[in-house]
């Protein structure tokens, strides 16, 4: 590979053709984030809309990509639906390794399909082929019939699809990936549904050289044992994420119905514990990644009523999809969760957002201001089975209501009314209540991602109300997080690849320029991020924050309204100052 | 000699740790096609995974089948790989009963050598060294 030149293959779906393109910087965008964000200003247009078709849709992975482990993520990179302005989203499961082994840094998508179609790359092939018949078909269902479509490889490729939600241009729409892993936020799936891509084939057949030196063996040896015979990363393998939904209750930081709480003891129906004792079939990994985070459980269904007779499916499950169909509806049975998600997987919904808005749409129906009319079911917390069909509702967009529900709880808000309680902060909240800083961190973060900067553990440490060292940590944790998103690393093995880290993979695979000034270049990529969010349209002066979120209590008490005023006025204002300044 | 086998693969990840270190270590490749041992789904993650690689044939009939004494019959099954001596002729790969053997565009052969260097990346202890006896006892122990 040449240290100083990506290998992009840009595809122009209008016309079916493709190129492969040496683009040179290599050096200071290093890849994933700060490789996206290049491409994005070579391709894409800052002022046309997200669903001009001329906009790109980028994949890029890292220069650390398959090398060491975790190192595992790709980053896809748009303009979204959810607010036209640039974005990132995250997913890992094959397609970063199958991406590096096709050869490419990144895939750019331009153009529109003339219709819906599948596409697929490798190393030797580009194919656009056409796929009307898929037309309505959920997720899941895509990817058994892009088995049949596209043979070989298995195993060693990667599957990309959307659901109904994609082609209705839902700005919840994501993207799955190999079936357990998705780009999940702000509405990946809606950007390739308007290209009339349905799904994508990566293949990764490819086969290159290793670094020519002995320290690279041995530093992938050192870093392996780190993840695997530590116990650094083991949250994430034992119960993985969920483990989490007991503690924030404990810690009244937990959403619960639609943020009216922080805590209920009916946690215990859906605690990490609970969920691994009752309903976990099996584990998976991202290719490239021992660690094995990705939690599989099932739902078993009796399709008789006089016999016995069941089909089961498998649903895999995290933290943020319990939060926000278990505690955020008031659902409190295992079982019940995994039966709307797997909904939501077959639409393909990003469960955060889609169960953020279905809980502010059961407030706002409690309230009166939504009535069958709109919601097709009767919404009340914890109706599992209500859940089920809102969710297909809102996923095929069934009425108006739900399409505009779809495009953000706060444009049907807006609508219907209810703003006060929409759980908005910037998108659809994530489910951490942990109090001021990250209520604002993730009002005002690049994806409005609470894994964008560390507010929500800030808040866990610090009782004292300092605005100056709470923005602080938020402007200096992000760097080194763009750096992770650039190598492209899962960002659960943040404390295996510290700086320093980083520095000697870097070194040791070929790339001492970049080892070197690692600092500089977190901070240069950070920067580009947000140049891009504000030539698309961010003013973080335009963010309000919803009341509801100045009515919650944590367990540092109520919060505290001025302090969050403030940090939000004073984050907003530093990460404009980091645009403007020169440099 | 010990064998690579696979007793645990009910237990796999799909991590492709395995593979990734063979083709790092043994064929000194960046690749998870360049190895011994290949992770392969068996119909979309949902059903599981497969390890594809030798089985240890003793005779081998890719040893009888190349032309070049490339590859020789190991002992306690399997075969050894003298790549100099390799015509890309693919013989081999056509009359390996279970596919094991993979091969590049360059026509470069990739096939276990049981050496073992595999075994201690998988997290899950899917992968272990041992007798022929235990080869087809995969899910048993």
């Amino acid at each position: 590979m040449n240290e100083d030149m990506f290998r992009v293959l840009l595809v122009n779906l209008g016309t079916g053709k493709g190129r492969v393109e040496l683009i040179p910087g290599r050096s200071s965008a290093l890849g994933g984030s700060g490789l996206a964000a290049l491409l994005f200003t070579t391709y894409g247009d800052p002022v046309r809309p997200w669903n001009d078709v001329q906009q790109p849709f980028i994949l890029a992975v890292g220069p650390l990509t398959g090398l060491f482990p975790l190192m595992s993520k790709t980053v896809s990179a748009f303009k979204s639906p959810y607010h036209n302005q640039y974005t990132e989203s995250h997913a890992g499961g094959r397609s970063a390794l199958a991406l590096r082994f096709a050869g490419y840094d990144a895939l750019v998508l331009q153009g529109q399909a003339a219709t819906l179609s599948c596409l697929n790359i490798s190393g030797h092939q580009l194919e656009l082929k056409e796929a009307g018949f898929m037309a309505g078909m959920n997720a899941l269902a895509a990817g058994k019939v892009m088995r049949r479509m596209f043979k070989g490889n298995s195993g060693h490729r990667s599957m990309l699809r959307i659901g109904q939600s994609g082609e209705v241009g839902s700005a919840m729409a994501c993207i799955n990936v190999d079936t357990y892993r998705h780009f999940g936020r702000l509405g990946g799936g809606a950007v390739l549904g308007n290209k009339n891509i349905k799904g994508i084939v990566i293949q990764g057949d490819g086969n290159y050289p290793l670094p020519e030196n002995k320290g690279y063996p041995l530093l992938f040896k050192k870093v392996h044992e780190m993840v695997t015979d530590t116990d650094m990363l083991r949250k994430y393998h034992n119960l993985g994420t969920p483990a989490n939904l007991e503690s924030l209750n404990d810690l009244q930081s937990l959403p619960w119905r639609n943020l009216q709480q922080t805590a209920d003891a009916q946690i215990e129906g859906i605690t990490g514990e609970r969920f691994a004792d009752d309903t976990l079939l099996r584990n998976g990994a991202c290719s490239g990644c021992p660690v094995g985070c990705i939690h599989i459980g099932y739902v078993r269904e009796r399709f008789e009523e006089k016999d016995n007779r069941y089909l089961y499916r498998q649903v895999a499950y995290d933290y943020e999809p319990i939060f926000a169909v278990g505690s955020m509806l008031g659902v409190t049975k295992t079982f019940d969760v995994l039966r709307i998600l797997d909904i939501l997987e077959k639409v393909c919904l990003d469960a955060m957002s889609a169960g953020v808005a279905l809980a502010w749409a059961t407030e706002a129906t409690d309230r009166g201001l939504l009535s069958r009319k709109e919601t097709l079911v009767p919404l009340r917390f914890g109706d599992a089975t209500s859940y089920m069909a809102a969710a297909m509702h809102l996923g095929t967009g069934s009425n108006e209501f739900y399409r505009l529900l779809g495009q953000g709880t706060l444009a049907a808000a807006n609508s219907y009314g209810g703003s006060d309680f929409a759980c908005v902060l910037g998108q659809e909240m994530a489910g951490y209540a942990t109090g001021e800083v990250f209520f604002a961190a993730q009002a005002l973060g690049f994806r409005h991602s609470h894994l964008d900067t560390g507010g929500y553990s800030y808040d866990q440490k610090h009782k004292e109300k300092d605005v100056d060292a709470a923005v602080s940590f938020l402007l200096q944790d992000e760097p080194g997080r763009c750096l992770l998103t650039s190598m492209v690393s899962c960002l659960f093995a943040r404390s295996v690849y510290s700086e320093e880290m980083l520095a000697e993979c870097l070194e040791v695979t070929g790339y001492p320029e970049m080892a070197s000034n690692l600092e500089a270049l977190g901070e240069k990529i950070r920067r580009h991020r947000w140049q891009l969010r504000f030539a698309t349209g961010f003013n973080p002066d335009e963010i309000t924050l919803p009341k509801r979120f100045y009515k919650v209590s944590t367990w540092k008490g109520p919060i505290d309204a001025a302090y969050l005023d403030t940090l939000k006025s004073e984050y907003g204002q530093r990460i404009r100052q980091l645009v403007e300044k020169e440099g | 000699m010990k064998i690579l086998t696979t007793p645990h693969m009910d237990r796999c990840i799909g991590c492709h740790s395995c593979s990734l270190a063979c083709a790092r270590l043994v064929n000194k490749r960046f690749s998870w096609e360049a190895a011994g041992i290949r992770i392969e789904s068996s119909g979309g993650l949902s059903s599981g995974f497969l390890a594809k690689r030798c089985l240890a044939c003793d005779p081998a009939p890719c040893v009888a089948a190349c032309p070049t004494d490339c590859l020789r019959q190991r002992p306690g099954g399997g075969v050894t790989v003298r790549r100099k001596l390799c015509i890309r002729c693919g013989e081999c790969i056509d009359v390996c009963p279970v596919d094991a053997i993979a091969v590049d565009a360059a026509g470069d052969i990739y096939v276990c050598l049981h050496c073992g260097r595999c075994v201690a990346f998988c997290p899950h202890d899917c992968l272990e060294m041992g007798s022929a006896e235990i080869q087809n006892m995969e899910g048993e122990l």
